[in-house]
């Protein structure tokens, strides 16, 4: 396609890229590539002359093992993070909270229901109905605060004995202590843009399940991928394993999917943007380290909120939105705003200081969403390998856990001397992965949230039945493409185009179309503090502390600019974390690299598609983002 | 005709100043809240120092490169994994604390003794180059001090630009008022540069560079000296942030010099 019909970066000049050869090359830095390698070295260090360890890539010299990680360091992360820290426990039997920053043992937990105290939330008439009762026994119920508190925390959402964890902090932790053996290589700021395939690949129909490694991202290029000053294509990392466990919305593990499918029936439909502030909490706070909320019913009946309690007067606060919210402007970070001024909540937090802020996309998929989970030369983990579970609602214990099964099947075929190929990998890796909890929450979880594309009552009713009966009992439920699942903004409903016609004249004064509809259907305008409640800007620069090098291409791509031109939703826009999305002046959305956090939310909140479940926008590798450790 | 030098880069590590920091004191004295925390950068001013020299080096065949570091070795090793990707150099790290508050004479002292003993360094031949102040506590007293423990006169500080001559001297810009560089012409080496920024942009990240450094740096941080600073009296009376005032504004349609002179007229109010 041309450069008018679409953003996407020109096709890479045909270049003698550099190449490096290794034995293991990896995608990505967190929890599960954290329990590979975790793993993997210390099953080394107990010999560290064991042949098996030898690099059969640069023979005389020890396996080597490279990490690359797109963000600028590895503290980089975002997510909640509250997990039972089963496989993590597992992997450090001593563990002592106090040794990792912010964490903390869970020690209380509470599940809240928030009424609306402003009257301005979208609810069904049942949930209504609901809502006048539960006001009217409040007194009766023990209900505070516009809030009901649950008498019990359901089993499946337990985290008793857990960890309460900065996500940033936790992979630190484990990337100091993995450098410190000198035995791998962790690599930030180094972005991966693709899988490296066989010469065939796309020429005579899909690839046969073979990764031959890891391309870099090419760097001196103007936004289109054009070479510029200091052009530097990509180095090919070429690996006997490559391992992939660069999140839900990785370069590499999309490409992956894309060019060599997903199981029968299986698909990246389910989704959600977690967004979190990190909140030092005022002085007389009485919020104990390692209190558990989970809340839902505001600032929407869709939006699923969180706030755990660290260590020194440190609070991680954020919600959840989903992709069966089909309001096209569905958005974040006002909703975040109204949910931390929720008086249940604003008790605590009022006259508290953001310290940190970020977001990412939740790949809730689960097993639906499983892709192969190994090929030749190659094995997926974590997240984008389906290990979430949206039962639970944890993800971190799970990715770890997927990491250390790869290992230890690693191990299994290096003493053996046996290569990296599909079958030994099935036997071993997914083999371990089949016959574990991980596996077994999976399939529980698998039909969990169904309920929930027929409304919030069913969807709540759904996972009771699921949670409670160990996913025997559950809805079923078709789940179209997420681009389906955003409701058409064009209406025939009167009070729908009054409203509309009301939030684009609020758009005059250059407010975004989302926001501008949350004040027109009655929120209430932030009152900004410049100390908690903070433009979404703001929050850019003082909490997430976003930055990006030059020279990397634009990595949020329009692929046709025709259909964005049509599109009345624009839900991207509404959904982007970091604003880096915008009304363009053409109609195509325009996109600041600058300001983009890397959640991906743009991915699946495009209303548009060409066919299949693949939205209007690609979301590929670049450098930058969050800069903050403390998410 | 080329001249090779030696360069010594000296680099300090300081939490990445992009996180949110705040004094505190403690019973060691004053410290920064939550340091664990904070991942840490190589100072920024040290780091042009350092790629000047990695530049310097290259237009001089024989030249040479080294990096010499003071601080926790865990944190060494962290920030080595971006350093290294930059710009060739051989590290010479020592284990021991590092932050805006250690006195200076003590740091300098640990500094000059480890430069002094690094085995085929040409004093003759010597560049000892640093950042022109720190971004830890901005003093920019360490590297004055570790020069004149080298018994290296020539200082330059503030520095954004070197040309070595064919006859083994060299020019150098150093900023001064008003936005202008002075230019002095040294005879020779051995002297101190202090830099600025330079003129350099940022090198990308690269990995080929990286994986050869990291022949060299591992081995050096398994067995980087330890090192205690003396002690000697220094004693902080009291810490504080400045003052901060924050405003935002977002605009798409305001030339830069219209931003320019709202910024201007905004500064003048406060």
């Amino acid at each position: 396609m041309s450069v008018e019909s679409t953003t996407a970066p020109s096709p890479a000049p045909d270049l003698d890229r550099q190449t490096m050869e290794v034995d293991i090359a990896c995608a990505g830095f967190g929890p599960a590539m954290g329990g590979f390698l975790t793993t993997l070295t210390r099953a080394w260090s107990e010999n560290p002359a064991d042949p098996a360890f030898e690099s059969k890539a640069a023979p005389g010299m020890p396996l080597q093992v490279l990490c690359y990680e797109r963000a600028d360091d590895i503290a980089a992360g975002v997510s909640g993070v509250v997990t039972r820290a089963q496989g993590i426990r597992a992997s450090f039997p001593g563990l002592n909270p106090a040794e990792i920053p912010m964490a903390v043992e869970v020690t209380h937990e509470r599940v809240l229901y928030l009424l609306d105290p402003i009257g301005a939330s979208r609810r069904s008439l049942t949930l209504r109905a609901a809502d006048r009762v539960l006001r009217a026994l409040g007194p009766l119920l023990g209900a505070r605060d516009h809030a009901f508190e649950l008498p019990w925390t359901p089993a499946f959402l337990q985290k008793h004995g857990g960890l309460v964890l900065s996500i940033g902090q936790f992979n630190q932790w484990v990337g100091s202590q993995l450098m410190a053996t000198g035995l791998v290589q962790i690599w930030p700021g180094t972005p991966v843009s693709a899988p490296i395939f066989p010469d065939a690949a796309g020429k005579d129909g899909p690839a046969e399940k073979t990764v031959l490694g890891l391309r870099l991202a090419d760097q001196g290029v103007d936004r289109f991928g054009t070479p510029a000053d200091g052009f530097m294509p990509g180095m090919d990392v070429r690996a006997h394993l490559t391992v992939v466990g660069d999140g839900p919305v990785g370069a590499v593990s999309q490409s992956i999917d894309q060019t060599l499918g997903l199981p029968q029936g299986h698909a990246h439909r389910e989704w959600a943007l977690g967004m979190k502030m990190v909140i030092e909490l005022p002085e007389d706070s009485p919020l104990q380290p390692g209190a558990v909320w989970h809340t839902f019913g505001y600032p929407e009946p869709e939006i699923f909120g969180f706030l755990y309690v660290h260590p020194q007067r440190l609070a991680s606060v954020g919600i959840f939105v989903p992709s069966w919210m089909s309001d096209p402007s569905r958005t974040a970070y006002r909703y975040l705003q109204h949910y931390i001024q929720h008086p249940a909540l604003w008790r605590y937090l009022k006259d508290g200081i953001l310290r940190s802020w970020g977001a990412k996309s939740l790949e809730e998929s689960g097993k639906r969403g499983e892709p192969f989970l190994a090929g030749d030369g190659y094995a997926r983990i974590g997240e984008s390998s389906g290990s979430t579970n949206m039962l639970t609602g944890s993800g971190v214990d799970e990715a770890w856990t997927t990491g250390t099964q790869l290992a230890e099947a690693v191990v299994e075929l290096l003493r053996a001397g046996k290569p990296f190929t599909r079958e030994n990998l099935a036997a071993t890796y997914e083999t371990r992965r089949r016959a574990s909890w991980v596996e077994r929450g999976a399939r529980e979880a698998q039909n969990a949230r169904n309920g929930f594309h027929g409304g919030i009552v069913k969807g709540m009713i759904g996972m009771a039945l699921a949670g409670l009966t160990r996913g025997h009992i559950s809805f079923q439920a078709h789940i179209p493409p997420a681009p389906k699942q955003i409701r058409p903004m064009s209406s025939r409903s009167a009070a729908r185009l009054k409203l509309k016609n009301g939030a684009v004249l609020a758009l005059e004064n250059g407010r975004p179309l989302h926001d501008a509809l949350l004040t027109a259907r009655g929120w209430p305008e932030i009152a900004f503090d410049g100390r908690l409640l903070v433009t979404q800007q703001d929050a850019l620069l003082m909490g997430g502390k976003v930055q990006a090098m030059p020279g990397f291409a634009d990595h949020v791509v329009f692929r046709d600019r025709r259909l964005c031109i049509a599109c009345e939703e624009k839900t991207c826009i509404a959904m982007c974390s970091g604003q880096a999305i915008t009304e363009g002046a053409d109609g195509v959305p325009a996109f600041e690299r600058e300001k983009c956090v890397y959640c991906g939310a743009c991915l699946w909140n495009c209303a548009q598609s060409s066919g299949g479940d693949r939205s209007n926008i690609d979301f590929l590798a670049g450098a930058g983002g969050l800069h903050s450790a403390e998410n | 005709m080329a001249n090779a030098v030696h360069i010594v880069v000296c680099a300090g590590i300081v939490p990445d100043p992009l996180q949110t920091l705040e004094p505190i004191t403690g019973p060691n004295g004053p410290g920064l809240k939550n340091e664990m925390v904070l991942p840490a950068v190589l100072d920024p001013w040290a780091a042009s120092a350092l790629y000047e020299a990695a530049n310097l080096a290259a237009k001089n065949p024989g030249s040479k490169v080294w990096l010499v570091s003071l601080g926790p070795k865990a944190k060494l090793q962290q920030v080595m994994m971006t350093a290294a990707q930059k710009v060739p150099f051989e590290l010479v790290p020592i284990d021991g604390p590092i932050g805006g508050f250690p006195d200076a004479h003590s740091t300098a002292a640990v500094l000059a003794e480890s430069i002094a003993a690094l085995p085929g360094l040409d004093r003759d031949r010597l560049l000892l180059f640093g950042g022109w102040e720190s971004a830890t506590r901005g003093a920019g007293v360490t590297l004055q001090l570790v020069g004149e423990r080298l018994g290296i006169t020539d200082q330059f500080y503030g520095v954004d630009q070197i040309d070595l001559r064919d006859d083994g001297s060299f020019e150098v810009l150093e900023r001064v008022e008003g936005g202008k560089h002075q230019v002095s012409v040294c005879a020779g080496t051995p002297a101190v540069l202090g830099w600025a920024t330079g003129n350099l942009a940022e090198p990308r990240n690269n990995p080929q560079t990286g994986m050869a450094n990291m022949r060299t740096i591992m081995p050096a941080l398994q067995k980087a000296r330890p090192a205690t600073l003396a002690p000697n009296g220094l004693r902080y009376v009291s810490v504080s942030l400045p003052k901060q005032q924050r405003t935002t504004r977002v605009v798409k349609d305001l030339t830069p010099d219209e931003i320019a002179a709202e910024l201007v007229e905004w500064i003048g109010a406060e």
